[in-house]
Formats: C-alpha cells, sequence, structure tokens
C-alpha cells in the first residue's frame, strides 16, 4: 500500500481536524512542521463531519476543508458527510 | 416547510453540469476547434468525474473567506514592521527570485486556463479549468500584495514585471509557460495541470513555504500556503484529466506518455531555482532539496505512477538521472548565479562556515568532495579582494534555457554537452531529455528566445555588459552583485543597530 497524505495549516481550526482524524485513522501519522501540519496514513485517510463537528463544537461542512488545506496526494472521494483519499495500490 | 436542502452530488449536478448546452444551429467541432488537432480521442465527456464538487456559489464563498484571512494577515505584517523580524536580510532574496521568476508564471498559467477553460468540450472540466484561470489570477496577485510591502525596503523588486521579459535567468521560468501556452488544450491541461500542479508544486510551494515560517515571513508563508490550498484543487484537476484522457481511448496512451516524458522533465529543470533557494537561500533550514525531493516527488510521485500503471503509463526513463542530480543540483545551481551575479536581479553570497557544515550533513557524499572546496576557495579570493565572476556569458539550452553547467552523474566534474543538428544548424542541450524534446518539435525549439544569443546580437541594449544591465533596468551596485555591501545589507545593519 502507498502512503496518502494531507496538510493543513497549522492553526486553531485545522487542529480539530487533525484530532478528528487521529480519531477515525488509528494509523495515521502526524508531523507537525513549521507552520504546518502534515497526516500520513498508509492507503486511504477519512475525515468524518461529524467527528470533525464533535471535536470543534459546532455543525461544520466537509467543504469547509479548503480554507485551511496545504496539500494532499491521493484519489478523492468527497460526499455530505465525508472526506476521503485514498491510493488503488 | 422548507424545501429539503440538496445533497452535494445533486447541487454539483444542477449548478455545473446543467449549464452546458446542445449545439442545435452551430457546428459543435467549430465552437471548439482545438478539441482533435492533438490527436486526442474524446469519446465521452460526461464520463468526467469532478472528485471536488465544488460549485461557483461555494467557490466564492471559500476564497472570499481565505482572502479575509490572508489580507489580516499582510496588514498585521506590515503595521508590525514584519521586515525586520525575518531572520537575516539575504533570506529576501529568496523571495525576489519568486516575485521576478514564479509570480509571473501565475499569470501565465491564468491565461493558459483561461484557454483550456474555453476549448475543452466538456462542462465538468470547463469549469474546473475556469475556476484554476480565476485561483491563478488571484495568486500573481496576492504575491504581489506580499511582496509591495518588501518593496519599500529592499532592492531588486520594483522592475519585476520588466525584468521577466528580459533577466537572462528568468527566461528559464517564461519559457516554460511559453512552451505550454503555445501547445494545444490537452498538452497545456498534462503540462501545467498534472506534470506540474500535481507532481511539482508541492515542492515550490509547501517546503519552501514552510521555510519562510521558519525564517520569520509571516506574508509569504501566508500567501504561499493560500495559493496552495487552491492548489489541491487544481492536483486534483490534473489528476482527473490524466485518468480522463487515458479511460476515453486507447490511442492516448502514447500522446500522454511522451506530453508526460516531456514536461515532468521541463518542470523538474525549472525547479532548480528551488533547490537553491531551499539550500543555499533560507537563512534557517527546514529540509534539504534532497530531502523534499524524497518526500514530494519520489513516495507521493512513486504512489501516483505505481497507480497510472493500470493504464500502462511508465514513469519516465530519466527518472535515475533525477536521483542522482538530486545531491548535485542546488549547488551548481547557486555557483552559477554566483559566478554571474553582477547581472543578476538580487544578491548572492558565499555559504558560512556553519552553513558548509549543514551543507556537508545533508550532503555527505557530495558536498565535500565536489563543492565545499569551490566555495572555501571563492571565499579566500573574495577576502583577498579578487571576488571572482565570470566575464563571458554562458551557453544557454536550447530547450529549458539554463546556462550549461550541469554535469554527467558518472563524473560530476564533466559539464554535460549534447548537441543536434538540425536545418545544418547546430543546436546545444544541457541533457539528454531536453535534447530529445527538442529532437520531438524542433521547429518549435528553434525559435526559443535565448538571451545570450540575443544579447551578442546586440538586442539587449547592444553593446557591453553596461548596456545589458540598463536594458534589464538594473542599477549596478543596488539589486546586483553580492549581498555583503549593497544597500539592502547597510539598511539591515542600520536597522539591527550593527556597526
Amino acid at each position: 500500500m502507498s502512503r496518502v497524505q494531507i496538510a493543513f495549516q497549522d492553526n486553531d481550526e485545522s487542529r480539530y481536524i487533525v484530532a478528528a482524524i487521529e480519531q477515525d485513522n488509528a494509523t495515521a501519522v502526524v508531523h507537525y512542521e513549521p507552520a504546518m501540519i502534515r497526516v500520513e496514513n498508509e492507503g486511504s485517510l477519512i475525515i468524518k463531519r461529524d467527528t470533525v463537528s464533535e471535536q470543534i463544537g459546532m455543525e461544520w461542512d466537509v467543504q469547509a476543508l479548503h480554507i485551511n488545506l496545504i496539500t494532499l496526494t491521493g484519489h478523492i472521494d468527497e460526499d455530505d458527510d465525508y472526506f476521503k483519499i485514498m491510493w488503488n495500490n | 416547510m422548507s424545501p429539503k436542502k440538496l445533497n452535494l452530488k445533486d447541487k454539483y449536478k444542477l449548478l455545473t453540469r446543467d449549464l452546458d448546452w446542445e449545439f442545435s444551429y452551430e457546428d459543435r467541432k467549430e465552437a471548439f476547434p482545438y478539441e482533435e488537432f492533438e490527436g486526442i480521442k474524446i469519446t465521452d465527456w460526461d464520463k468526467w468525474e469532478d472528485p471536488f464538487r465544488l460549485t461557483m456559489e461555494s467557490y466564492w464563498k471559500y476564497q472570499a473567506e481565505k482572502e479575509k484571512k490572508l489580507y489580516a494577515i499582510y496588514d498585521a505584517f506590515a503595521q508590525n514592521n514584519g521586515q525586520t523580524n525575518v531572520t537575516d536580510a539575504r533570506y529576501v532574496n529568496a523571495l525576489k527570485l519568486f516575485l521576478t521568476g514564479v509570480s509571473p508564471g501565475e499569470h501565465a498559467a491564468h491565461l493558459g486556463f483561461a484557454f483550456t477553460g474555453r476549448q475543452m468540450g466538456g462542462i465538468g472540466a470547463r469549469v474546473a479549468a475556469q475556476m484554476q484561470s480565476i485561483d491563478e489570477l488571484r495568486h500573481i496577485q496576492t504575491q504581489i500584495h506580499a511582496m509591495s510591502h518588501y518593496n519599500k525596503f529592499f532592492d531588486g523588486f520594483d522592475e519585476f514585471n520588466h525584468m521577466h521579459d528580459r533577466l537572462w535567468y528568468l527566461s528559464v521560468p517564461k519559457s516554460f509557460f511559453e512552451d505550454a501556452r503555445t501547445a494545444g488544450p490537452f498538452e497545456f491541461m498534462i503540462a501545467i495541470g498534472f506534470s506540474f500542479e500535481y507532481v511539482l508544486t508541492n515542492l515550490l510551494f509547501v517546503p519552501f513555504m514552510s521555510g519562510a515560517a521558519y525564517n520569520g515571513d509571516m506574508a509569504t508563508v501566508t500567501f504561499g500556503f493560500s495559493a496552495q490550498s487552491d492548489e489541491a484543487r487544481h492536483m486534483t484537476l490534473g489528476l482527473e484529466i490524466i485518468k480522463f484522457l487515458l479511460e476515453q481511448h486507447e490511442d492516448n496512451l502514447p500522446i500522454v506518455q511522451k506530453w508526460l516524458d516531456k514536461w515532468l522533465w521541463r518542470g523538474y529543470r525549472l525547479l532548480t531555482l528551488v533547490a537553491m533557494m531551499m539550500d543555499y537561500m533560507l537563512p534557517q533550514k527546514v529540509m534539504s532539496w534532497q530531502e523534499a525531493w524524497e518526500l514530494y516527488f519520489e513516495d507521493a510521485g512513486g504512489a501516483l505512477f505505481k497507480d497510472l500503471e493500470r493504464y500502462g503509463i511508465k514513469m519516465p526513463d530519466y527518472t535515475d538521472t533525477i536521483k542522482q542530480e538530486k545531491e548535485h543540483l542546488s549547488h551548481q545551481a547557486w555557483w552559477i548565479f554566483y559566478q554571474y551575479t553582477h547581472a543578476a536581479a538580487f544578491h548572492t553570497w558565499t555559504p558560512s562556515a556553519e552553513e558548509m557544515d549543514w551543507l556537508s550533513e545533508k550532503y555527505p557524499d557530495t558536498f565535500d568532495k565536489y563543492y565545499r572546496p569551490r566555495w572555501e576557495l571563492a571565499a579566500e579570493m573574495e577576502a583577498k579582494g579578487e571576488r571572482f565572476y565570470t566575464t563571458g556569458l554562458p551557453q544557454l539550452c536550447q530547450t529549458c534555457q539554463i546556462p550549461m553547467a550541469f554535469t554527467e552523474m558518472s563524473d560530476p566534474t564533466q559539464v554535460v554537452y549534447r548537441e543536434s543538428i538540425y536545418n545544418d544548424e547546430r543546436f546545444h542541450f544541457c541533457s539528454d531529455p531536453c535534447k530529445s524534446i527538442f529532437d520531438n518539435e524542433p521547429e518549435k525549439y528553434v525559435n526559443a528566445w535565448l538571451p545570450v544569443h540575443q544579447i551578442l546580437q546586440g538586442n539587449c541594449g547592444g553593446g557591453g555588459l553596461d548596456k545589458v544591465i540598463e536594458y534589464y533596468h538594473l542599477e549596478d551596485g543596488v539589486a546586483n552583485l553580492d549581498f555583503e555591501g549593497s544597500p539592502d545589507a547597510e539598511r539591515w545593519k542600520d536597522w539591527k543597530g550593527v556597526a
């Protein structure tokens, strides 16, 4: 399996998104780099609306991801309640 | 009762796909005249899948939010004299190179995506390309705004647009984008949308911008990351276009592979500037060029190519050369600029003892053996008042336009010379891939505006170097030459209260 990765600006919104990722992706590895947070996982990585909403304490729209997103790798699957990246190998 | 809210997929379908119309009284082929001439076969545009289901409405909403955040930081940076808080004024030279070399490329990409956003027959692809075109315009604007603050305090920013069309090293990015923009819409999409955006821009915007943050430059890191958040969408468009073309018709495979081979190399050569910025121009280093290359190209790009194998796509066969060059690239590039800094719009310097130790640690197989002795000699000559400059003009590669200074990887002391004869004329190349790109389309590359040829033909101000510098709008002794002794350095010492 190849690793997928996603990176966010290191700020007060991303911190909850990253916490939600860690909750929903047991094997995810989080790297704190200057001004950014980079998360890697084997094969795929999912961000769930409900988990982020719970972490952040309010309704969170999956597309609000765009605001703090820096980069990602992999194919994307996006819907109302989740955002997923994956490799098919 | 309020009507049920549409889900993302339905909303996207209605607000994007449904914007298209049938051609009832006009010939569709005449409406999209560029769709077939590259040999690409499209059987069904409806198969186009948009992974980011962003409608124009959401696009404006989120872009506006990004802009607000960005400009709040610009304001704070300016109000707090952020320029005095960068680690070292040498750092600002990386920004000069960025504004003169990279930002105009954003504008070129804006024009290119406006063209493809008009010319592709499928509505999904057209909408995505149009959004990207608007993004690219936003990028050059936010970059100019961020740099306008530095322009008040440092030399070398003010004539960036004039310089982009004239300076010898700026013809490298300029000709790269012109090459892409003079191709058809699908080649442009593979060139910029896939090869550059998907495979390579991470190297420009992620580790370098993280480095900007590390060097106290909040304005730059913010525009960098704000731009890169659009980039994530662009990367997805790039990946979608390549999958789409390969799934549409098997005849597309050899065409796409040839474009990939060409554009990954063109993009990699262009990133030489970034390699040098990371290893030599950031006073506080985040990661070496080699480490960035391994993480963002070998690792991430490797996974990508493994996924594309199912379509018959192969990693270009020069990837081994790139793998070897990663230990040499930045050192060879900085040496080019060190020799020719009298004709450049930013300052150079020899790396300090501490910086050389970092380079030895990051490049254990090459730095001490090939490059440290050269820098030590340069520093020694400088100390004796014999600063080394090359006064002749370098031979340029006909394809990438970089001075011919890259070496054979089997013998890193021997410069690579490749050549081709076309219409009884001899053309020179820095590498095998640059030669084969030329050999595939010689009629295009013989038209290259090579700065050195133009200088020798008297088209750059005429006569001697002094005239050329004037033509560049460089004031001798201000924005050019070494950092030490420059007006930038003097102002910096003054702010910092150093004698």
